[in-house]
């Protein structure tokens, strides 16, 4: 899904987390939110995602005005920053849980939302988790059990933030791989938050480097690295 | 040999919270005698003033018109205020812990405010506000409804007295486990009332469980208020804490402390359900918890 927005700004009270900023996604691409703490990547996926409404400006879905559009119908997949996994329940169940969530006509049997999930713990290769709560799992398994929960939904596009934060660098590399993997596998249009250069540059087709709620510069990675457009990137992707 | 000696003497650590031996025992002592002055002895020593006369006329005096309609009047109010504060208490908790707004400081302190306030000063907020005297309680009575000195005030004063319970036990947990499942419940598609019962009334249940408690605890034992609204009038009004005062005015120690015991019992059934309902679910409760 192509993903347009316009002239986005966010307030909050007092502060500007967001100036108005402009930013067009193509379809399927991956892209990196990339900016230093307080830029507000966090507010333009949460922006996206519904989950915050913007003080002005518009986005566009396929060219469709889905600034109004509430949560539950914008069918994105998002990823929390500490995944906030259902702690209550399993890993089938937090999984299952958007399928479950559907009104009885677009609800998929019993036996189908099982054999989905199933499915999609194959996908994150962790096939014999799904009866274990999440206190039981380490810290990269919960990720791949967001990531599968956010798919169940059949997501128009994929919302991820900081999907690696709190993880060691070896469990990091294998999870880059893995969204890359499922990003190409189910040509979903992908958004992650980073603050982390070096993961945006080889991870993303796209980098989008923000400061202090504005847009510093878009581009492909090797392009950024070649014609910095500001002294803010030239500093940042050196550092 | 020098390993033969080190295995046989290794280095003693102590842990970081670690007393030593005595003051440890000190403690656990001064602990174990504070219980039983403060709680065993006074819980004992009215079963036993119950049971002076025998078992019979303790029993009998339970089994008087009186006791039972204070008895039914008690169980009566706690099964009305304990489920209608219940509700109150997690609307509030979810109300100050979800959204953000001004004034919200205020709110948390205005809900500790029958924690701070004497029972009886509610009960006389109640009497001036409601009582026949008043413009609304006036036209309350007369339109055959009275507040004060019936049901429908009792159940306010004790409303009152017990509101913090819940609030107070969810309001830390909620702030605790923050937003996040609830925002992601709402991106898989999950309407906020579903998100509510789904997920956050699951994750609060213990918490729930304990405020009902408690305030239901309270809600039977409450004297102060309930004894300036309700006028204490026997068979009607009495509840089984005001009943209990009466008796032992008139000297009837055998009957007043056998509803007394029952009150305890009440009381002692409640930890004791918290205690089986805690046992029975020990992994539900460590797998829920964050590592
Ligand atoms: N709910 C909120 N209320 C008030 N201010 C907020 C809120 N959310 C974000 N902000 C402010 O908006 C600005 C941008 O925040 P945002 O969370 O988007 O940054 P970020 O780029 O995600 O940072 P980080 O890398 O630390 O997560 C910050 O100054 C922050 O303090
Ligand atoms: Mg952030």
């Amino acid at each position: 899904m192509h993903i347009e927005i316009d002239e986005i700004s966010k307030q909050f009270g007092t502060t500007a987390a967001l100036h108005p900023v402009s930013l067009a996604l193509p379809s399927g691409a991956l892209v990196a939110l990339l900016g230093p703490s307080g830029s507000g990547k966090t507010t333009l996926l949460r922006i996206l995602g519904g989950l915050e409404f913007p003080t002005s400006g518009r986005v566009l879905f396929d060219g469709q005005d889905a600034t109004g559009v509430t949560v539950q119908e914008r069918r994105a997949g998002f990823v929390f920053q500490s995944y906030a996994l259902f702690r209550h329940m399993t890993v089938f169940d937090n999984i299952a849980y958007g399928l479950n969530a559907r009104p009885r006509a677009t609800r998929p049997q019993k036996a189908e939302i099982a054999r989905r999930v199933t499915k999609l713990l194959d996908l994150i290769q962790l096939p014999d988790i799904g009866s274990r709560y999440p206190s039981q799992l380490s810290g990269g398994q919960r990720q791949r059990v967001a990531l599968a929960r956010a798919l169940a939904i059949e997501p128009r596009m994929l919302l991820l933030d900081e999907p690696f934060g709190a993880l060691d660098a070896k469990v990091r590399r294998e999870l880059r791989q893995g969204l890359r993997d499922i990003h190409d596998t189910t040509g979903l249009t992908t958004v992650f938050v980073t603050h982390d250069q070096e993961e945006a540059m080889e991870l993303a087709d796209l980098v989008v480097v923000m400061s202090m709620g504005r847009i510093e510069q878009i581009g492909k990675p090797q392009d950024i690295r070649a014609r910095p457009a500001t002294p803010f990137v030239r500093t940042f992707i050196t550092a | 040999m020098s390993d033969v000696s080190l295995v046989r003497t290794p280095p003693r650590f102590r842990s970081a919270t670690g007393e030593s031996a005595g003051t440890r025992w000190a403690l656990i002592a001064v602990a174990f005698t504070g219980l039983a002055i403060l709680v065993f002895a006074p819980l004992i020593a009215v079963f036993v003033v119950a049971l002076a006369d025998g078992v019979a006329a303790s029993l009998e005096s339970l089994a008087s018109r009186d006791a039972r309609d204070a008895i039914r009047l008690t169980l009566t109010i706690a099964a009305i205020s304990v489920p209608l504060n219940a509700a109150f208490g997690i609307a509030a908790a979810w109300f100050i812990t979800k959204f953000d707004f001004r004034g919200k400081a205020f709110l948390i302190t205005l809900i500790d405010l029958p924690f701070s306030v004497s029972p009886v000063v509610a009960g006389l907020c109640i009497v001036l506000m409601f009582g026949a005297n008043s413009a609304l309680g006036g036209w309350l009575v007369a339109n055959g409804f009275p507040i004060v000195f019936a049901m429908p005030g009792i159940i306010l004063a004790t409303m009152f007295v017990t509101f913090p319970f819940v609030a107070r036990e969810l309001i830390p947990v909620m702030i605790e486990q923050g937003r996040a499942e609830e925002e992601a419940g709402l991106t898989l598609g999950a309407s906020g009332w579903r998100v509510f019962w789904t997920v956050t009334l699951p994750n609060i249940r213990w918490a729930l469980l304990y405020g009902v408690l408690l305030c239901n605890a309270r809600a039977m034992g409450e004297f102060g208020a309930v004894a300036v609204v309700s006028g204490k009038i026997r068979g009607q009004t009495a509840t089984m804490p005001t009943t209990i005062e009466m008796l032992y005015q008139e000297y009837l120690s055998v009957a007043a402390f056998s509803l007394a015991a029952v009150l305890a019992l009440l009381a002692l059934v409640t930890l004791l359900l918290k205690t089986a309902l805690e046992i029975r679910h020990a992994d539900q409760l460590a797998a829920t918890h964050r590592p």
